[in-house]
This record gives C-alpha cells, structure tokens and sequence, in this order.
C-alpha cells in the first residue's frame, strides 16, 4: 500500500525538520493542516515546539481535534513528538491547568524546580526501553535520543515504552494500539532517531 | 543520565568555511554542508555555525545554506551572526535552524531576548556572551569583541537567564585562539549564577582541556572550532577519552 504521510500541521514549532527526515529515509511527507490530507493519510505525525495550551486552542480553532481522533479511531498509525505526544494526555498542569486530547489517561506536569537543576532538559539523555516494540527495531537499550522540553507525561496506564533519567525517571516513549509518542526529537537524534522514524513507517 | 556536549564551530562567511579546514577527504573543503555532514558522522552533538558575512545583502544568502542544512543533518544546530531582530530569527528558525544565537543587539537591546523567548521558546534562543577580564572583572563585550560595553558578565548572564534565554554561549576572549585551555574560573561563575545549559567556549586545545572545563566547572557543553579540523583530534577519539574520564558522552 502505497504511504500517505502527513505531517499535521499546526502552526507549532518546527514542522519542516520532520520532513526533512523523512524524506531523507526516502519517503515523501506532507506538512499539512487540510482535512482531506488528514483523512487520507496512512501514517500521522503530531510534532510540536511550545506550549501547551496554545497548542490546544490551535487545534481546536483549526478544527483539528475531530479529524485527529477519528484517525487514531479509525487504526491509522500514529506518531507523537514532544508537545505532540503530550497533547494525547487528559490535562496538562501548564499555565494551571489545560485539557488536552485525551487519548490517554494521565496528566503533564513539570519538572520540579526544587530536585532539579536544569530546565528545560536540553540534550541528549539515553533511553530504557521497557517493551521490545517494532519501533526499537535494530536500536539499542540505552541508547541517546535529543530532548528539549519543561513539562512530561505521567500516564495513567500501562502504556510506558521507555523511560529516560532526568533527576529521576519519567516516561519518555509511549505506545498503545497504533498510537506511538516520544517525548524526544526522533528527526533530531542522529542515525537511532532515524531508525525509529524508518520503525514507524514499516512496522 | 544528561550527556555533556561537543560542539563544533564553524565560521561562515559568504557561505564558505574560513577557519583554518585541513580536511582532505571533502570535496570542497570549506562547504559548509559538506563540512556538517562530516561532524554529523563523526557524533557531533550539535553544531554552530556563526555568519560572519558583513554586508545585510549577503546576509540573505544564510538562509538557503540553513535550508540546506537542515536537510541533510539530523542533529540540532545553532546559526547566529548579526541577528538583530525577530524577524531575523524568525527566518532562521524557518529555514531549519533549531536555535538562533543572540549577541551584540541583546546587550543593545536586551528586551529583544524576553520577546524571542515568550514567541519562540525560550529552548530556541541562545545568548552569546564574548566576556574579557578588566581589572578583577569580567566585563561583556560587543561587535565582535571590538567593544567594551561596560557591563558585568556575571550580571549580564543573570539578566539573560531572567529574561528567558535557554541557554549561554559563553566565550572567554583572553583565551581564544589561545590554545590555553578553557577560562574555567569565568565558566564556573556563570555555570553556578544560571539555572541553564552554559556552553563553554574559546581556548581549547584538547581532550584534557574539554575534560577540565567538565569536571571543574560543570559545563553543560564545550564548543571548539579548530581542534576538531584535525583527524588525529577528531570528535570520537576525544569522546572517547571523556567517557574513560568517567564523563557521559553520547558514543
């Protein structure tokens, strides 16, 4: 079958980075916010840089909820990056308090300012991969992976993938039907970032 | 655990390398896309590219090379070099940077980096502080370390780190181009004033000096431009190096 990869686009953050890697790995990718593109597409990725809340009254004001979760009812593959896959969660804490898509149970929340030293975590950190899913196909436990974020995901059901340490371990990839999300940068870790983007398209 | 960072620096001027390159296997070697593939290989964690193009004309020329870039390098990068309003980092941002690197026109106008921060995150803008020691001070210099503006280093990495930068480029002027070793006692005073990633830059000569500037100072990231054009010093062997140091490097 012939893939359809659309890149959904927002207005968040740096969409065309994405692109770049897949099309890279040889695939064409769209970056689009059109409704017949969504509703096409084989493979959806959410990507996102920013906040939260914006984010939420974006999607909502684009019309983009509806679209999103019937592809994600419908089975299609799924891919959320960053503030991309935290938008899949009930609430985030940002500014107080935010609803988000609620695809999964759980909340986001911020690193605590108190325990930890940095923010935002900026850099590579490596991964513990608890699931020996497709998309880790070919990488290695423990292997380093780009974040850039504030805020994490506590799900609230056993759909952890992989967790990374920060001052503690929080949930860095998440995985439940057709539905894969990271909390790192995949189009900017390198050749295991690569992979798991190559991971998602074929598995 | 957090990985420390290598970054490679390379200067650009009218969309060639100018910094001394003595790598054989390029096709060309001051392209710099070329140049970036090779430090992308070769487990850069990121990369910087400074624009030292003078005329604005030319300036424009930046962005197609950023575009280009981007697509063939799939790790962060930093572009920065006279970057004097939104607009500018705007346009770098949308040609593929990950980060725009802000000097001269934030000790000018240092609103420019709450405005930066609050429309593009806080995690895409980088301050570049060039500091010389005066007296018993560090003060922060300007257009290109040709200007005394007076000002505190220290102060001026808190206000930038109040005003919402992500991260400091740091770089000691009394050691660039040294080949000395880093300005460590200048690092660790901004490392301990600042809740943000520092990257450490100017004298490096080699492993021992990036391990030093790790250890003693706790640099989030150690930026270096000519050591790495050499293969015998090249980024894995000192990678490599760190990690039997006990330090965690992405290898």
């Amino acid at each position: 079958m012939e893939k359809k990869i659309a890149v959904i686009d927002y207005g968040m953050g740096n969409l065309k980075n994405v692109k770049n890697a897949f099309n890279f790995l040889g695939y064409s990718a769209k970056i689009t916010g059109d409704f017949e593109d969504i509703k096409n597409a084989t493979h959806l990725v959410l990507p996102g840089v920013g906040g939260f809340k914006d984010a939420m009254a974006t999607l909502k004001r684009k019309g983009l909820v509806n679209p999103i979760k019937d592809a994600i009812n419908e089975g299609r593959k799924f891919l959320g990056i960053c503030l991309g896959m935290q938008l899949l969660f009930e609430t985030s804490e940002e500014f107080g308090y935010s609803e988000g898509l609620g695809i999964f149970k759980g909340k986001v929340i911020k690193f605590d300012e108190n325990a930890v030293n940095l923010i935002p975590h900026i850099g590579w950190n490596d991964i513990e991969i608890l699931k020996p899913l497709e998309e880790f196909k070919g990488i290695e436990n423990k292997s380093f992976f780009y974040f850039l974020h504030s805020y994490y995901c506590v799900p609230e059901e056993d759909i952890a993938a992989a967790v990374c340490d920060y001052y503690g371990k929080f949930t860095a990839c998440v995985k439940k039907d057709n539905i894969f999300a990271c909390q790192f940068h995949p189009e900017k870790s390198h050749k295991e970032g690569l992979a798991l983007l190559k991971n998602f398209i074929e598995s | 655990m957090l990985a420390k960072r290598i970054i490679p620096c390379l200067d650009i001027k009218n969309n060639e390398v100018v910094k001394g390159i003595n790598f054989e296997d390029l096709k060309s070697a001051g392209d710099p896309v070329e140049l970036a593939k090779k430090y992308d290989d070769e487990l850069a964690d990121e990369l910087m590219f400074l624009d030292i193009t003078a005329s604005s004309e030319k300036r424009k020329t930046i962005l197609k090379l950023v575009e280009k870039i981007s697509e063939n390098i799939f790790i962060p990068f930093s572009v920065g070099g006279g970057v004097s309003e939104i607009e500018d980092i705007h346009n770098l941002l949308n040609s593929g940077a990950d980060k725009v690197s802000i000097n001269t026109s934030a000790v000018i106008n240092p609103e420019i980096i709450d405005e930066a921060a609050k429309k593009f995150g806080s995690s895409t803008i980088v301050i570049a502080i060039d500091a010389k020691k005066v007296g018993d001070e560090y003060l922060v210099f300007t257009h290109g370390g040709k200007k005394n503006s007076g000002i505190n280093a220290i102060r001026w990495a808190k206000e930038v780190y109040n005003r919402g930068a992500g991260e400091i480029l740091l770089t000691s002027m009394d050691k660039d181009g040294t080949k000395s070793g880093y300005e460590i006692n200048l690092t660790s005073m901004v490392v301990q004033c600042v809740k943000i990633p520092v990257i450490a830059s100017g004298g490096a000569r080699d492993a021992r000096d990036i391990e030093e500037v790790f250890v003693k100072a706790d640099a989030g990231a150690a930026l270096a431009a000519s050591i790495f054009h050499y293969e015998n010093s090249g980024i894995i062997p000192i990678k490599k190096y760190l990690k039997s140091k006990g330090i965690n490097v992405r290898l």
